[in-house]
This record gives structure tokens, sequence and C-alpha cells, in this order.
């Protein structure tokens, strides 16, 4: 009999913590994978970012170092300059990314430093209790947007990758989803897409990922699949931003 | 050379191949050395969109193995103080060159020794401590740059080095220190891809208190081992003095040439100095003994009074503090603080006459 589906060599033999429907361990899973299919386990190097992914290191068996909130494309900026031969990501929230870290994560994309951002976007601060994110959508209520978020009083959901796509350092940028087995796939096929242009070394490289977050939308698994589709994918579209030939 | 070059041809001289910083003044002069040298030796020069950005690059590369450094000033500092603590934390070394000025707030461009509460504290989040050394001429500020790679090094952990403006602009005659081709320790717990061997994970989040708990008293054995075995200090004409003046740094200068001056116009002037090398660890044991048979004690600083606490605490309620201090990034010349410290002397005198 043909083997088909097993579990892959650079994921660690724990079960995941995260919540039931929680999006990090398909995204956890498919960075495993890739790992093995492009055999790039014994080099890659990942910053994980205080939050819900912060144990990243136990499931994904690679060299991994903690950055503080924000920080991941500086130290991933720093590692990557004495390690060039390395894949070096960094695994970072919407806070993370485009709240605290808007500014390393400019910088780091404008210097078109050869590193890639795994940029999961759930539209609130999940470890924290599902408070109120840059990606948050108007009118989603939060702990800290209880009658929803205004746009008169705390702004509009910010979309990085179209932003970043603007920067002349940036090489490949595309926004993916994981709430069904067909955006599971092209997820896949982004991120190994973007590895494989860090190491052609053509510049920053980005993959947003739309990920449900049931707990702190107050939805089950499937209303939270259901959620991207029919809102938060209307406020972010899918698609490839960028990319350079 | 002036100090702040002095500091980036020994940092290279040490093995340091990457500098990540931001400007400030009065510290520029050291990255634009780094700029122009790094890249001659392979090395890295990077400008950083800010200081919190440039030392959490100093973080990574160091995880990577590298020796690596960055400098910058007060208000700069404040804002590396989160990731010093994550790297004091994820036991990461580093050097980290602090040419003060003026505080709180924006300040003064200019000198100042305010920040000795920040450096010698931890300065950020948590229950930690960074070894702080303090030059006061431009020979060692090189070869304290030199030696803090190394300490750093043996006791994986960040290290201060504590200038001020004064000391970074000066020109001074200097021998740099070479290692002569001895490259840098091989560092068994850096990333570089788990090739052949299992995962290595430097992080500073325990999920569970008992681990966290562990996790500093390892770190609270490592700042023990250090205290006793790095304390440095100079002590200057201490042999027939009635007072002895604590100071570091440019104040150390400036009190060295007032002990001078006051000796030379007064033979009854009995006045020496003990001057701290290292700010953290403090050298409470030469002062403390020192207070056995000199009763009076000068601290002279550039700020309202900070190494002052350490002094008391040395003391441990011996002795009588006297106190001189500048905030302003204003210094006395020699001849004024020798006037003051003549008053204190002969009141101290009086005193114990009395």
């Amino acid at each position: 009999m043909k083997k088909i589906y097993s579990r892959p060599k650079s994921l660690s033999k724990v079960p995941f913590h995260h919540c039931p429907g929680c999006g990090h361990s398909i995204i956890h899973r498919l960075i495993a994978e890739l790992l093995d299919e492009m055999d790039l386990q014994e080099r890659a190097i990942c910053t994980p970012p205080p939050g819900c992914s912060v144990f990243a290191y136990n499931y994904i068996n690679i060299d991994m170092v903690e950055a503080p909130h924000g920080r991941g494309a500086a130290v991933a900026t720093g590692i990557k300059r004495v390690r060039p031969d390395c894949l070096v990501f960094s695994y970072q929230g919407d806070g993370d990314l485009a709240a605290i870290g808007t500014a390393e994560t400019l910088h780091a994309a404008n210097r078109g430093e050869f590193i890639t951002a795994i940029f999961v976007n759930n539209a609130v601060y999940a470890m924290t209790g599902g408070q109120m994110a840059p990606t948050t959508l108007l009118g989603q209520k939060t702990t800290t947007s209880p009658y929803g978020r205004n746009p008169q009083k705390e702004g509009y959901p910010i979309r990085m990758s179209e932003l970043l796509s603007t920067f002349d350092g940036t090489s490949y940028i595309e926004r993916v989803a994981v709430n069904n087995p067909k955006n599971i796939k092209k997820t896949k096929k982004a991120i190994q897409k973007a590895f494989q242009h860090q190491i052609d070394k053509t510049g920053f490289t980005l993959v947003e990922i739309l990920s449900p977050c049931p707990i702190n939308w107050k939805m089950d698994p499937l209303q939270s699949c259901k959620w991207i589709d029919e809102v938060m994918i209307k406020e972010f579209p899918l698609g490839v931003k960028k990319e350079v030939k | 050379m002036n100090g702040t070059s002095a500091i980036g041809e020994s940092a290279i001289q040490a093995g340091c191949r990457y500098y990540f910083g931001y400007p400030i003044t009065p510290q520029n002069e050291l990255p634009e050395y780094m700029s122009r040298r790094l890249p001659k030796v392979d090395g890295v020069f990077l400008q950083a969109e800010s200081e919190l950005s440039a030392i959490n690059m100093v973080l990574g590369a160091s995880a990577a193995g590298a020796r690596v450094m960055t400098s910058s000033s007060s208000p700069g500092i404040s804002l590396k103080q989160e990731a010093i603590s994550y790297m004091a934390a994820q036991e990461l070394p580093a050097v980290i060159v602090n040419i003060v000025r003026g505080g709180p707030g924006l300040g003064h461009i200019a000198f100042s020794q305010a920040d000795y509460f920040q450096s010698t504290r931890g300065g950020g989040h948590g229950d930690y401590r960074t070894i702080v050394l303090a030059p006061c001429t431009v020979q060692e500020m090189a070869d304290m740059t030199f030696l803090s790679f190394d300490l750093a090094d043996k006791y994986r952990t960040p290290v201060i080095i504590l200038g001020d403006g004064m000391l970074g602009q000066m020109m001074e005659p200097v021998v740099i220190p070479t290692a002569k081709n001895k490259s840098p320790p091989e560092r068994d717990y850096a990333v570089t891809g788990a090739k052949g061997r299992e995962q290595r994970v430097i992080k500073s989040f325990f999920v569970d208190g008992k681990d966290l708990e562990e996790h500093n008293w390892k770190l609270f054995r490592k700042y023990k081992k250090i205290e006793q075995n790095e304390v440095r200090y100079e002590t200057y004409l201490l042999d027939d003095a009635e007072m002895a003046v604590v100071a570091y740094g440019t104040a150390a200068r400036i009190a060295k040439g007032a002990i001078n001056r006051l000796r030379k116009e007064d033979e009854n002037i009995r006045i020496g100095m003990i001057m701290p090398k290292t700010l953290w660890p403090f050298p409470s044991k030469v002062i403390k003994e020192t207070s056995r048979y000199i009763s009076d004690f000068f601290v002279f600083e550039l700020c309202t009074g900070q190494m002052i606490d350490d002094v008391r605490l040395s003391l441990e309620g011996s002795g009588h503090i006297h106190f001189y201090g500048r905030p302003g990034s204003v210094v006395p010349s020699p001849s004024e603080l020798a006037r003051i410290m003549a008053r204190h002397y002969y009141q101290s005198q009086r005193k114990k006459k009395k």
C-alpha cells in the first residue's frame, strides 16, 4: 500500500496546544511540510513572536530565536546578516507586524532584506484575550471595541500586503487564507514561493494568511471559516500582490 | 585618536564584525567610523530605522553567533532597554556603548553621568544586571572595549561601556589592543540551522513559573560570580589620605587634577581617590576597607547624585559622605573643584578635632 500522508519530518511529535479551529496548527504544519519538501530543515531559522505562536519551537523542529513583540523583522535581519545561507523567517501576528512592529517591518522590507515574514492575520490580539487589532474590521466587536470598531474613533483596518507591495525592496507578497482545503493548498504554494524567492535573493517576501480565531471571534470553527469568506476577504482581498519575475 | 574611534577600532580587533546603530549626538563618530571600517574587514554596518530596531538586530546577530556591537546616547539607550532585558534573559552576549548626554528628556547634547542608575540597575524590566565598564581615558576606552567582548562571551551577557560626550570626542594617543589573529570563541548555543544536531532555541518565555524561578536563580548565580571575579577599580594617593574622593569617568579625571593641584598648593591637604572602573559590579569592598582608616568620602558626579547610593551601601553606615554634583552638562574646572574639595576637607578636619 502506498503511503500518501504522514507527519512531516520537521514537525515534532507533540500535539498542538492551540484552541479548536485555530489556524496556527495548519500554518505550522504547512511550514513543516515545505521545510521537508524543499530540504530546508537543516538551514532554517525562525523568529517566533510573543503570542499564541510563541511555542512554534515546540512543533517546528528547527533553530529558533524568540523575538520581542513586534521586532521579528529586526531580529531576523540580524540573523540573516550573520547567516546569509540560512532560510530566515519571522512568524508574526497582526498586532505584532502591523502595530507595534510596523517600523521594523516596513524598513526591513524597504531594505529588501532576504527574509520572509509569515504574517498571520486573525483581526484580533488573540493571546491577550481578543482586543482590537490594527486589522480588526469595521464594526467588529472586540474586548476593547465593545461597540464595534468605529472608523471615526479607531481608524480603519490596515492592509499591509498592499502597502508593502509598493516597496522597491519587496519581491513576493501574497495574501492567502486557511479557511478551506482549496485556500490551504494556495497558502502552501504561497509560502513555498516566498521561501524560493528568499533563497534566490530577490528581496523581502511576505505571506499574509487570514486565519480563524473562533474563541476570540466568539464563533464556532465552521462559522469562523465562513466569516473569513463572507466578511474578512472582502476587506482583505486574496491574491498575489507582488511578484518580481 | 578620539575616544569613539578607539572604541570602534578596538571592537574590530576583538573580532566584532557587525554593528547596528541609529544616529544620535554625541556618539555619531562611532557609527561613522564603523561605516567606513567594517566593509573593509568583510563586516556589516547597518543603520537601522530606530534604536529599537538596531538593538534587536544585535539580538539576532548575537543569537546567530557573531560578536556584535551597538552604540547610542542616553535617550537612545532608553529605547534599547527592552531588548537588553531580553538579551540578559536569553543570555546573549553583546557590547552596548552609551556615550552619555544630559537628561532627563532631550536634556543636552554634551556629557553627563546621569545614566548611572539606568546602567547599573539593569535598566529594563526584570531581575537582571549588565556588566558596566567606565573608562576615563581614550586608552581605557580601547582597552575596555576589547575586554568587554571577552566578558560578554565569558558570561553570556550584555556588557555596557559607559562613556560620555567628553571622552568620546577627546583626542589622546592610544595603543589599540589586538587579538593576534585569535578568533572569537564558537558559541555552542548559536542558531546556525540544525544540521546534524538537535534544534537550538533561544528564548526568555517560561510558561511554568517554576521554570522561570529556576532561570532567575541561574542568572542570579551568574551575577554573583561576576561580582566575585570582575570588580575593577584604581586607587590614587590613598596611602596618606584623610579624605577619599570617589569618582569615575570624566569626573575622575577632573578630580585627579583637583587633587594634584591641592596637594601641590598645600601640603596639609591629603586627599586620595578611589576610581571605580566597573560600576556594576561596584567596588564595594575596597570602599568598605578604606573606611577603616579614612572617615571622609567625597563623591563627585556629573549629575545630582546616583553613584552616591552605592558608596553609601558600601560603607554600611560607617564614614561620612560629602557630595558635589554638576547635573547640567557643565563641568567645573579642576581649580573650581579643588576649592570645593578643600572646603569639605577642612570642615571634616575641624570636626575631627572637636
